[in-house]
């Protein structure tokens, strides 16, 4: 009997060293996010000021900030915050550019003109600035930061869903379904989702990524979590005024950005890889 | 060529025009009144009332959005609410450095990202291909902003070798537009290497092989030529990205440029300042977009028939 393709693709991904350690550190940090408060040797928000801006040592293991917190506790509890905004996000992003892209592919027309339209508009404003401009109407706050990190997902998967539907409404299957009457919402819903699904899991994936740098940028432009808020962009953004004396305050905020990044990019990487090639291109 | 331009161009203008709207909306979506923020807290409602009135505020939302683009269109973006001055001349100091800095930033990260890309292409599965590839997608999950801040640590603060801040000299720009250029280069370098892996494959390769020709001349002038196509229109992209990345960039290295002018004007709530940048920004977007399209159809002989067809 021969494998099922989920199988085949779950089989490829396991053989791929790097984006199985890459999910071993997604899964290490989503239990940071829901155990970390827990875990956390100090207080994040509790200052000492009898131990400010001091280098790593055995009782702070990655040293202490301006206030005489404990950077690593600090880290700890900024995985939840992380974790959160940019699955939530990209979450509501993803979720709300997808309907949209299947709805314009497969009915096309005026409301898909529309749409692509409305989409050019948004990439008009490349990257970080739309978030920027949303956040000037919406004012600073991490709420707000997923607000502005979900719109500007949604573009992003207009575009891509809506091309893998307008390539599988035509498929005979498609249509076969259609001549037997099934509605318009059921096609969909049966018949091009299950499609346009493995493309939409790698860009989510992929755009976790670039939402927790998004957020951390906005942040550490003072746009996004406020003190004194463990959030990684905003303990960098501190940390920068004592970057001569204590660079390790700058130092590991900026690491855990980068290592969470990294493992959600390779993550998605060994999926595009173990998807099917010919339904991701 | 010229045909096609102009059709390029006509496509364009919709798209400003609706951002246009969007900008402008965008000053009627922000909660309070702009006749309260321009009076200064102090004012009486009488003084609220004048300044709308000064503002053109009282009158309908078509004849806003018209003097607007009339008065945008002849150059007068109004004035900053912070200073007072004429919004068009305080950009007018701010563009010059951003554009110099994203220039910069984009010559770097297409020379590293190609080089890298055409090494990791011609070395597949070899240690330089490993190696590059890993790099790259470091680059990619790099925070710009921190990549700034431990090379100004670095190279400014402990070796001394560059300076910290300020756009004086040329040496000014290595730190700020490196850090710029990465995330750039990384793409730019795994874009190339799929991009040659695909054309090293094709017969055309393999003829020019077969005649004999000398390994650098088949991968630089026969693939490479071929797979530059997508890498163009990939780095037009990118070169958006790059001025959206440029606000943190020039907030780490107070680069006197529109990013920092941006992130000055939320701070502050200076709408007019804000919507100025953002239809600078995306009018910036569009053209480089256009000129992509352009090279493009200089480097594609198919799109410059059918553009005369």
């Amino acid at each position: 009997m021969s494998e099922s393709p989920t199988r085949q693709s779950i089989r490829r991904f396991c053989r791929q060293t790097t984006a199985m350690a890459a999910l071993a550190v997604i899964a290490a940090l989503l239990i940071l996010a829901v155990i970390g408060p827990a875990i956390a040797p100090y207080d994040p928000a509790k200052p000492d000021y009898n131990v400010i801006l001091q280098p790593p040592s055995a009782q702070h293991w990655l040293g202490t900030d301006e206030f005489g917190r404990d950077v690593m506790s600090r880290i700890i509890n900024g995985a939840r915050i992380s974790m959160s905004v940019s699955l939530s996000s990209v979450l509501a992003g993803s979720v709300i550019g997808t309907l949209v892209g299947l709805t314009a592919g497969y009915y096309g027309g005026k409301y898909d003109s529309l749409v692509m339209r409305t989409c050019d508009v948004m990439f008009a404003f490349p990257g970080i600035l739309q978030a920027i401009a949303i956040i000037a109407i919406v004012g600073p706050g991490l709420q707000n930061v997923v607000i502005a990190v979900a719109i500007y997902t949604i573009p992003v998967f207009v575009r891509i869903v809506r091309g893998s539907t307008l390539a599988l409404k035509n498929m005979m299957y498609v249509e076969a379904a259609r001549a037997a009457g099934i509605s318009d919402w059921g096609i969909i819903r049966r018949h091009v989702f299950p499609g346009v699904f493995s493309v939409a899991l790698v860009y989510f994936t992929m755009r976790i990524g670039s939402a927790i740098l998004i957020a951390a940028s906005l942040s550490f432009l003072g746009m996004g979590a406020q003190p004194p808020t463990p959030e990684w962009g905003a303990m960098l953004s501190a940390g920068r005024e004592y970057l001569t004396s204590a660079p390790h305050a700058a130092l590991f905020p900026g690491l855990a950005i980068l290592i969470t990044c990294l493992a959600f990019n390779l993550f998605g990487d060994g999926l595009r890889d173990a998807l099917d090639r010919k339904i991701i291109d | 060529m010229p045909i096609y331009i102009v059709r390029r161009l006509t496509t364009m203008i919709p798209i400003l025009l609706v951002v246009s709207v969007v900008v402008f909306l965008f000053l009627h979506m922000i909660p309070g009144d702009p006749a309260r923020v321009v009076a200064g807290p102090e004012a009486t409602a009488q003084d609220v009332e004048k300044t709308r009135v000064q503002l053109g505020l009282d009158r309908p939302l078509y004849e806003q959005y018209w003097r607007f683009v009339s008065h945008a269109a002849r150059g007068d973006l109004g004035q900053s609410y912070r200073t007072g001055e004429a919004v068009l001349s305080v950009l007018a100091d701010r563009i010059g450095p951003t554009l110099k800095l994203s220039f910069a930033s984009m010559v770097w990260a297409i020379a590293a990202g190609m080089f890298f890309g055409v090494v990791a292409a011609t070395r597949r599965g070899k240690w330089q291909d490993q190696f590059t590839m890993v790099a790259a997608v470091t680059g990619i999950s790099m925070p710009s902003f921190w990549l700034g801040l431990m090379l100004m640590e670095l190279f400014a603060v402990q070796l001394g070798w560059l300076p910290s801040g300020g756009n004086d000299s040329l040496r000014h720009y290595v730190l700020p537009a490196f850090t710029l250029g990465s995330g750039v280069a990384a793409v730019i370098a795994r874009f190339t290497r799929s991009s040659l892996l695909e054309t090293l494959g094709e017969d055309y390769v393999r003829t020019a092989r077969a005649k004999g020709a000398k390994e650098w001349r088949v991968v630089w002038l026969h693939a490479l030529r071929n797979a530059l196509l997508p890498v163009v229109t990939m780095t037009g992209l990118q070169f958006g990205f790059l001025l959206g990345g440029s606000v943190v960039v020039e907030a780490v290295f107070s680069w006197p440029g529109m990013g920092r002018l941006l992130i000055d004007a939320v701070s502050m709530r200076d709408y007019p300042v804000i919507q100025a940048e953002m239809l600078l920004f995306a009018a910036q977007f569009l053209i480089i977009n256009l000129l992509v399209d352009v090279l493009y159809a200089v480097l594609n002989p198919q799109i410059r028939l059918d553009s005369q067809g």
